[in-house]
């Protein structure tokens, strides 16, 4: 007898959703579906506002990196306040940005290792989950939980004195920042007090990404068969080729590493990018024009990004990326799990960008801000620490947003989520007539790989706990697990 | 010279002009009573009232009422703080208020007099009036949704033949503020910045200069509204 598996809602990642699973006659996966059901419509309220309220209004869609929102319309309105993008702010205004944005990278993604992916290393993907979770890695590894609090605390301090607060700050202004790094500040997140220095942070970063070569080298084939599946890689890559978490080119390449997308500007887009709309779902499916629906598709994020780079621009982080390409002989990486491979070589990368930023003099310099000819319309591109965000706005005459399109990191890896729970499900669930811990486990760690935001990806609020249910093929529920 | 008077605000003795509206002999004698609408040395409007005070037992409006001798005003004490504090909920209601995205938050008088009587939600029910934005004039921005009617533009700005370059338009609940599209064409940077300055609210923005204040350096990032006497009233 067909039956429905519902997971809902999906533990430990940022947001809402849930896992539909359909067996047919023969208890086999015939469909999966990663259902997002949060609605906001920020699109739509922008409308109207003064353009210059953009990176403060449309930031609030999350609470988890506003920095990324703010930074990525700012970028847009550099364009529409004639500043050019990238490199068109003076020194300071776009030092201050990037080490806002890397500092936001830094507590990004030092919060999903260590507070949301971590319970499932430290603990055992299939411990009992009153224990794997952030609670139980504070009892059992007291060292590494105080890490993890300590340099998302770091991360939180840098955005403060760039954006002005921790969350939700104002610092990115049209055509640069509002303010410059003070030498006291500057000091203070070079030599802080106790463990908060920019060293000690190299230093813990590197520790945490040892730490999970260790575990993978034990693992290895758990990892590697988890969740494997070809598909493109999409970033923006610096122009020579380096990993820029903050401005570069629109490159893809596919699943040999051939690219397909060809380091374009990203202010055309939408040349190249379309979203795909399903009924069952508010997130909408982005793939690549050229390629079609079926083969266009294309993951973002830390796993993407070492796929579509060619070398980390910082000495410690270009080490560890040479061990992982030489993984799969410099192809690209199809590894599910690996993500948090890449994650923790970005975090460290990151930690490493910080400290170079800090000792750079032009932080401390007064020329914040460039405006030229006004333009109507901007795109502004950021690499999010869940991957490439787009926001594109179009002003009218009295400088009001009359159009905002926002393609959020989730919503790219919208399709990929979907294929890997579809893996995982046909791995673990074929033949089985009952939800068990370990295979609701495994589609909640396939997901969990991506960092989904899903407030983000919907431009929605609320947090994401896990409910599944299986359905025979009337419709009438089998087994229910809400977490 | 005009006559010294002797008053007293909550038993503190004062001394003022006769004559003197109660809330600038106030500030002058050290004490706060907040204002919204009033502005020294203008014609008062007395439109707010979030300076009702008790004058001689009777509630009265601080900014229209002239102290005399041996006035006893009462400002601080329970029931009056929580009849300031119903009138900022009405005057949050009434409009709308979206702090986290203005670019006035910390800078303005009504979310600091939110915060200074520790409103947490109003205990009115919201208006949600609709009201149009007025973007079309070159250097000001006009956010309708935020006016709180305290007329202070209307009395300030003006050009040089002596006309408001804003005006109140239509009655009760369908009262605006407008701003006179020709006289905004040559209003000055100058003129526009004040108009933003003076607004207690984020109603009057100037274009294209949004956010350029960094957090930490606005007005009540480090003090409660009233700690600065001197600079309340401009
Ligand atoms: S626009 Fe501002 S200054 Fe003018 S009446 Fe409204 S609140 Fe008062």
């Amino acid at each position: 007898m067909a039956q429905k598996v519902t997971i809902e809602p999906v533990t430990r990642v940022e947001g809402h959703g849930k896992v539909t699973i359909h067996l047919d006659d023969n208890m086999n996966v015939a469909q999966t579906r990663l259902h997002i059901v949060e609605f906001r419509g920020f699109e739509r309220f922008v409308q109207g506002r003064p353009y210059w309220e953009a990176p403060v209004l449309v930031q609030r869609l999350c609470g988890i990196c506003p920095v990324s929102h703010h930074l990525a319309a700012a970028k847009a309105l550099d364009v529409i306040v004639g500043a050019g993008t990238g490199h068109g702010l003076t020194p300071t205004g776009e030092k201050m940005r990037r080490l806002m944005h890397y500092g936001q990278m830094f507590q990004s993604h030092a919060l999903h290792f260590f507070h949301l992916s971590s319970p499932d290393f430290l603990l055992g993907y299939d411990a009992d989950p009153a224990i794997r979770n952030v609670i139980g890695v504070a009892i059992n590894f007291p060292e590494l939980a105080t890490q993890g609090v300590l340099m998302r605390k770091y991360g939180q301090e840098i955005i403060a004195l760039t954006a002005g607060k921790k969350i939700h700050g104002t610092g990115a202004i049209p055509g640069g920042i509002n303010k410059n790094l003070t030498i006291a500040e500057r000091d203070s997140l070079l030599h802080g007090a106790g463990p908060l220095n920019i060293d000690q942070m190299v230093a813990w970063a590197d520790g945490a990404l040892q730490f999970f070569k260790g575990y993978y080298m034990k693992n290895r084939e758990f990892v590697d068969n988890f969740a494997y599946f070809p598909s493109n890689h999409l970033s923006l890559v610096r122009k020579d080729g380096a990993l820029d978490l903050y401005h570069g080119v629109l490159r893809a390449v596919d699943t040999n590493g051939n690219k397909i997308l060809n380091d374009v500007d990203y202010q055309d887009y939408f040349n190249y990018i379309e979203e795909d709309v399903k009924s069952w779902s508010y997130m909408k499916f982005p793939y690549l024009k050229h390629l079609g629906k079926e083969k266009g598709w294309y993951r973002v994020g830390p796993l993407a990004r070492l796929n579509t780079a060619d070398f980390i621009p910082t000495p410690m982080a270009q080490k560890e990326f040479e061990i992982f390409k030489a993984h799969t002989n410099g192809k690209p990486n199809n590894y599910c799990l690996h993500t948090h491979w890449a994650r923790l070589i970005e975090l460290l990368h990151s930690a490493e960008v910080i400290k170079d930023l800090l000792n750079d003099p032009d932080l401390q310099k007064d020329d914040l801000v460039v405006k030229g000819t006004k333009q109507k319309e901007g795109v502004g591109l950021i690499e999010a620490p869940r991957g490439t965000l787009f926001h594109h706005y179009r002003i009218n005459d009295n400088d009001q947003i009359e159009m905002a399109n926002l393609i959020v990191s989730t919503t790219n890896n919208n399709e990929p989520m979907n294929q890997s729970v579809n893996f995982v499900a046909k791995k673990m669930m074929n033949g089985q007539a009952q939800i068990t811990e370990p295979m609701k486990n495994a589609v909640e760690i396939a997901i969990r790989a991506y960092d989904p935001c899903l407030s983000c990806a919907t431009h929605a609020l609320g947090k994401m706990p896990l409910d599944i249910k299986l359905y025979n093929a009337t419709g009438e529920i089998l087994d229910h697990f809400k977490s | 010279m005009s006559e010294i008077v002797k008053f007293t605000i909550d038993g503190k003795e004062c001394q003022g002009k006769k004559g003197q509206l109660i809330v600038d002999a106030a500030a002058d004698n050290g004490v706060y009573i907040p204002v919204l609408c009033h502005m020294r040395d203008l014609i008062p409007a007395g439109s707010c009232r979030i300076c009702t005070t008790k004058v001689n037992g009777r509630y009265m409006a601080a900014c229209t009422t002239p102290v005399d001798e041996g006035t006893v005003v009462e400002n601080d004490t329970p029931e009056l703080l929580d009849i300031r504090k119903a009138i900022v909920e009405m005057l949050f209601v009434e409009g709308n208020h979206f702090c986290p995205s203005c670019e006035k938050s910390g800078n303005c008088d009504l979310q600091a007099l939110g915060y200074k009587y520790q409103m947490m939600a109003p205990r009115f029910p919201y208006a949600f009036e609709r009201r149009e934005l007025e973007a079309s004039t070159p250097k000001i921005f006009l956010e309708k949704n935020r006016c709180i009617f305290c007329k202070r533009c209307v009395r300030v700005i003006k050009d040089d033949q002596g006309r408001s370059v804003f005006a109140f338009k239509g009655r009760g609940k369908t009262l605006q503020i407008n701003i006179d599209k020709k006289l905004a064409a040559n209003l000055s940077d100058e003129m526009a910045k004040k108009a933003m300055d003076i607004c207690p609210v984020g109603a009057i923005l100037r274009k294209e200069v949004g956010f350029v204040e960094p957090i930490g350096t606005k007005k009540y990032d480090h003090k409660p509204i009233g700690s600065d006497l001197k600079n309340i009233y401009q």
